[in-house]
Parts: C-alpha cells; sequence; structure tokens
C-alpha cells in the first residue's frame, strides 16, 4: 500500500476476502481500488516473518460513473470481491461496484522472450539487410511482475444497488444480488443474465422488504441463500423452477415479545449470511447477534451469540445517529468451531461453538505492534468495572469492524478498520485448532 | 424530468449527527410501547412525537437523496409505520402510506411514478393533520416525569406549536406545509409518466392502471416520444420509425 499518501476517505477499505487457499488476501476500497497482499512463503532462515502478508498488486477496478439517463452518480465503491477457485497459473476475482460487475485476471510474468529476428532489444524492427541469420528467441528470467487485466464486465444487469456475489461451485456461473432482485451470471458471457430471485411488487409503494445478502451453497450448485430486511432467510432451489420466487426453506425465528420495541425489525435484519465450509449450517448476523442455522431446521437459530446486547436500551440513539443501520459481516474459520464478527470502537468479537467461550479484541495500531499479543478487552455495563474495562459511553461509534474475513485453513485473520488492515494470527493455538 | 445533474449530496444534518455520535448515548425508555414490562407503571405510553418527528426527519432525508438507500428507507417507513399505530390506537386512521415511489429507483431508464409519489406525500400529509386534528399538543418539557416521558398522557401531535423546520431547527410559522419546505417540488410539476412496464416478471402488469390520473391520456403521447428517444438513444430501436402523432 502507497505510504506516502495521505489516507481519505477514499481509502476506506469496504471489502476483504482471502482466496481459496488463503495464500491471497483482496481487499476493496471506496476509491475503488483492489489490493491483494500475498503471503510470503514460510522460511527456516527468517522464522519471524513466518507467512506474513505483503503487497502483491494494487490496480483500479472501478471508476466513478456518472448515469447520464437518471443524472445520477455511481459510486465506485468496491462493495463485495469474490475470488474464483484457480484453474491454471492465472488467479481470478470478481469484484463489484453498485452497478457494475468486473472479473480480473491476475497473471505473473517472470521471464521474457530474448532474441527476436525481426525486433532489435527496444523493439524496433531491424533493418533486414542486416538479418543473416534465424535464431529462436529464447525465454531469459526478468524481475517478478504481477499482471492483471480486466477479461469480463457485467453491465446493465441491475437497476438497484448490488450487495452480494457469490461464485458457484460449479466455477461456471455466479449470482448478484441487489436490493430487489437476484441475477444468475455464466462467467463467459457478459451480455446477458437469468434472473432468478425478484421481490419487487408491482407496486412499488407495498415494498415493505429487500433482500440483502445471498450466497451459494458451497457444494450444491443448485441452492442458494438470501436473507431479508425482516430477518428472514429463504433457501433457493433453482432446479424446482426458473424463478425461485418459492423458496425451498424459509428460516425465521419468531420476534421475542420480552424485547419488543420500535426498531425490533430494523435490529432483526440481516446484514450478512455465510453457509460454513460444511455446507450444513448458515451463519447470519443481525444488529445486536450471531446466529448459527441448521438447514434442516427452519423454526430457529440453533445458537444466538450476543455480540454486544448492551445496546439493546440505547438504540433510540443509534437510531437517531443511523448507527442501528450498520451492516456488519461474519465469518467462520476452516473447521466451523469458531465465528467471528465485528463491533465498534474497532472491537471484533470471536466465539467458540465447542466451548461456549467468546473474546472481544481491539484492532488498533495503540494496541497492535507487529507481534504483540492481543489483550481481550471488556466493556463493562455498570457494576464492578476492572482497569482496563471500557464502560459502554465511552464506546466510540464512529470507529466500526464492518469487514472481517477468516483464512480458509489456518487460524489467520483479516480486520479492516477505516483505512487500515489488520491480519492477526494466532501461533500458540495453531496445533489444537 | 429529474433535476438535471443532481449528484448526491451530504445533507448537513448528517454531518451534525455525526458529531453528535460522540456524545454518549443516553439509556431510553420514554420511547418505549406499552407492551413494555419496564413501563408497566407508568400511564399509557405511546412512542413521544419526538421518534415521530425524527422518523418523518428520516424519511424525508432519504427520500430527498437522489438514488434512496432502498433499504433504509423501507426500514424506516415500516418503523413509523409502527410509531405511527402506537400513537393513535383507537382512531381509524387512514391506512399508513405505503412506501413513495421516490425518483430514481424507477426499474426503467425513465423516472417513473412522479404520480406515485406525490400521491403518497400528499397521503402523508393527511395522515399527519389527522393525528394533529385528534389530540392537543402536550407541552414536552414542562411535565416530565422521572424517565423523561410527558405525564400529561395526551398522545403527541404534530401541532403547529411542536413543529420544527428539519433544516434550521427553528419552529415553523405554517405547521406541516412548513415540514416539506425543503423538498424539491419540481418533480411534482413535471409531466406525469405511466411508470414503463419491465417485462422481466410473468403476471399481470398493471403499471398503467396504477395511476387514477385525468392526466394520463395527456400524457401518453409524449410518454411514447420519450420512450421513442430513449430508444434511439439506447440505440435499440435506431431504425424504427417514429410513433405517427395520432397515436
Amino acid at each position: 500500500m502507497p505510504s506516502h499518501r495521505v489516507p481519505s476517505e477514499a481509502d476506506v477499505i469496504s471489502t476483504v476476502e482471502f482466496n481459496h487457499t488463503g495464500e491471497l488476501l483482496a481487499t476493496g476500497d471506496k476509491g475503488g481500488r483492489v489490493v491483494i497482499f500475498q503471503r510470503e512463503p514460510e522460511s527456516k532462515n527468517a522464522p519471524h516473518s513466518q507467512g506474513e502478508y505483503d503487497v502483491y498488486s494494487t490496480f483500479q477496478s472501478h471508476e466513478p460513473e456518472f448515469d447520464y439517463l437518471k443524472s445520477l452518480e455511481i459510486e465506485e465503491k468496491i462493495n463485495k470481491i469474490k475470488w474464483l477457485p484457480q484453474q491454471n497459473a492465472a488467479h481470478s476475482l470478481l469484484s463489484t461496484n453498485d452497478k457494475t460487475i468486473k472479473l480480473w485476471k491476475i497473471t505473473e510474468r517472470d521471464k521474457r522472450p530474448e532474441g527476436y529476428n525481426l525486433k532489435d532489444e527496444e523493439g524496433k524492427l531491424k533493418d533486414l539487410s542486416t538479418v543473416t541469420s534465424l535464431q529462436v528467441p529464447v525465454l531469459k528470467p526478468m524481475d517478478l511482475m504481477v499482471e492483471v487485466s480486466p477479461r469480463r464486465v457485467f453491465a446493465n444487469g441491475h437497476t438497484y444497488h448490488i450487495n452480494s456475489i457469490s461464485v458457484n461451485s460449479d466455477c461456471e456461473t455466479y449470482m448478484s444480488a441487489d436490493d430487489l432482485r437476484i441475477n444468475l451470471w455464466h462467467l463467459a458471457i457478459t451480455d446477458r443474465s437469468f434472473n432468478i430471485v425478484d421481490i419487487k411488487p408491482a407496486n412499488m409503494e407495498d415494498l415493505t422488504e429487500v433482500i440483502t445478502a445471498s450466497e451459494f451453497h458451497p457444494h450444491h450448485c443448485n441452492l442458494f441463500v438470501y436473507s431479508s430486511s425482516k430477518g428472514s432467510l429463504r433457501l433457493c432451489d433453482m432446479r424446482a423452477a426458473a424463478l425461485c420466487d418459492k423458496h425451498s426453506k424459509l428460516f425465521e425465528e419468531p420476534e421475542d415479545p420480552s424485547n419488543r420495541s420500535f426498531f425490533s425489525e430494523i435490529i432483526s435484519s440481516v446484514s450478512d449470511v455465510k453457509f460454513s465450509h460444511s455446507g450444513r449450517y448458515m451463519l447470519t448476523r443481525d444488529y445486536l447477534t450471531v446466529k448459527v442455522w441448521d438447514l434442516n431446521m427452519e423454526a430457529r437459530p440453533i445458537e444466538t451469540y450476543q455480540v454486544h446486547d448492551y445496546l439493546r436500551s440505547k438504540l433510540c440513539s443509534l437510531y437517531e445517529n443511523d448507527c442501528i443501520f450498520d451492516k456488519f459481516e461474519c465469518a467462520w474459520n476452516g473447521s466451523d468451531s469458531v465465528i467471528m464478527t465485528g463491533a465498534y470502537n474497532n472491537f471484533f468479537r470471536m466465539f467458540d461453538r465447542n466451548t461456549k467461550r467468546d473474546v472481544t479484541l481491539e484492532a488498533s495500531r495503540e494496541s497492535s505492534k507487529p507481534r504483540a499479543v492481543l489483550k481481550p478487552r471488556r466493556v463493562c455495563v455498570g457494576g464492578k468495572r476492572r482497569r482496563d474495562d471500557i464502560s459502554v459511553d465511552s464506546l466510540d461509534f464512529t470507529r466500526k469492524i464492518l469487514h472481517t474475513a477468516w483464512h480458509p485453513a489456518e487460524n489467520i485473520i483479516a480486520v479492516a478498520a477505516a483505512n487500515n488492515l489488520y491480519i492477526f494470527q494466532d501461533k500458540v493455538n495453531s496445533e489444537t485448532h | 424530468m429529474l433535476s438535471k445533474g443532481l449528484k448526491r449530496k451530504r445533507e448537513e444534518e448528517e454531518e451534525e449527527e455525526e458529531e453528535e455520535e460522540k456524545e454518549a448515548l443516553a439509556v431510553d425508555t420514554w420511547w418505549l410501547d406499552s407492551d413494555h414490562p419496564a413501563v408497566a407503571q407508568a400511564p399509557p405510553a405511546v412512542a413521544s412525537s419526538s421518534l415521530f418527528d425524527l422518523s418523518v426527519l428520516k424519511l424525508h432525508h432519504s427520500l430527498r437523496q437522489s438514488e434512496p438507500d432502498l433499504r433504509h428507507l423501507v426500514l424506516v417507513v415500516n418503523t413509523l409505520r409502527r410509531i405511527q399505530a402506537s400513537m393513535v390506537p383507537t382512531a381509524a386512521l387512514p391506512p399508513v402510506p405505503s412506501l413513495p415511489a421516490a425518483p430514481g429507483m424507477a426499474d426503467s431508464l425513465l423516472a417513473s411514478s412522479d404520480a406515485a409519489l406525490s400521491a403518497s406525500m400528499a397521503s402523508l400529509l393527511e395522515d399527519l393533520s389527522h393525528i394533529e386534528g385528534l389530540s392537543q399538543a402536550p407541552q414536552p418539557l414542562a411535565e416530565e416525569g422521572p424517565q423523561g416521558r410527558p405525564i400529561g398522557g395526551a398522545p403527541p401531535s404534530l401541532g403547529s406549536l411542536d413543529l420544527l423546520d428539519p433544516a434550521t431547527g427553528c419552529l415553523l410559522d405554517d405547521g406541516l406545509e412548513g415540514l416539506f419546505e425543503d423538498i424539491d417540488t419540481s418533480m411534482y410539476d413535471s409531466e406525469l409518466w405511466a411508470p414503463a412496464s419491465e417485462g422481466l416478471k410473468p403476471g399481470p402488469e398493471d403499471g398503467s392502471g396504477k395511476e387514477d390520473t385525468p392526466e394520463l391520456k395527456e400524457t401518453e403521447l409524449k410518454d411514447t416520444e420519450l420512450d421513442y428517444l430513449m430508444d434511439v438513444l439506447v440505440g435499440t430501436q435506431a431504425l424504427e420509425r417514429p410513433p405517427g402523432p395520432g397515436r
């Protein structure tokens, strides 16, 4: 990352995603840039730099656009990045802003041909009279160059703002979801897509619910889930019908009458949904909790974890300052035993599903010296206050961890806080997990 | 048509709200509805007018964006419905206006539903004036109990005395009308367009039936002309003949 630039709003990270091996980590920002980090191979000579991530490539994915017909500016902010499974030497990823999805191919070049017959070393055409014999160009090593090129642009598929993209396990198709519709694309075809979900009412005045997130099942290429602003999840089977308006399964938890308030619906709105690696569970994040759902049980989640229940009595203030509309993401670890999500004050939380223990950690420069051990944090809600506790009223609601990602296999997490990316590795427990 | 060249702009209120975030969050109980066990001993609680006003303010702010955040808009409207329902539980109110179809949310390339928007805003105004007519204005600061809730028990209202102009925070002289002063009404004055059908979903498409406005016939001609222009611009029907004047 360029270290000379003064951080600005455009540098705020808007999405983080590991690739399928965890070797690469991509971030997108509000300025439309994508930065890819690569994990350095662990070397015996330098045991301290065990597999650290360094910048591998930076490119401008999306530019600000102007929709002349609607007189609207289209933000270049990268909403989501999803990696394609690697099928050859090149890496590919999909990146999307509000309206347009792009397929990028990332290739390495570490050799170049030398000894052309018709061109000289600088590429100028040779005077043919000086060519007396033919030679075969040979490949000579050169400094590694990472080249990124846009291979496909999937445009004009969405009227509303794209919130999710998800690559199918068939590696040929992917879906993109906006507030009201979900489209299915073939990775090789850009001029058409198939609409598979449409919840737009005939009369927009009747609109009461929008799509908030969606994801393909990791193994069953015909199944996908989408979440709504009313807190429900719909599992759909593409084999059943071309237009998946009728869900196969509807996952919804009845409202708890003792917690009813005017803000019940807002806090039940699901901001993220993720299938477990096993494909057996789903993880959802709403404003105050993360929930684990079993695909075989629609009536209620099997586990509910409180992220920051102390905010429940402050919902009106959070409504007033719009924080109640913040969309936090959630993540599984590689073995589906631990789940993670962000919170305020640059805190993020992890929940161990087996031991039922949880921890609160902070992503900040002060508490994250290289190779230092993160100290667990605690928010006190009155009563006995320990020395390093932070009180609810001192929480900084402008510092929030919305985007987090977990390495697919190891205990390495990436946490984005505004324009900073934190990568934490768990060395101590790496054998036990 | 929509105001040309209108970019999304930050509202001044947004910046003010960001400054307020730094203040400690107060525990709020004054907005609770009557079902909440914590207020069992208090007089039957309804949402205070502040929460209602706040929601209306958020709704306006959302609608004023050139391209509203649909999720935010829907959640605010649904919350407003709950609040409104609790404010006057016994009166037979007309149904809360459904989501106004703000310009920019149109599915087609053409702006649509300006008529729907003005109709929805009109009914929203109507509802607000109903509430105003049903109750008297309480004095919010004079009779607050220990939990900060008006003890008077009178349902809150939008009497002109309480109405603050959202932009300046000053009391409005002309009551409800002033609430919408900041809204750019040029869209209401523009020609009414029938919403175009998308053809994406099978089933009855009653686009033209939505608006029962007498201006519909008058705009049909302009619709087709504009349709044609748009098609030419996007190059889909560049070779078709323009519609005749008698259509």
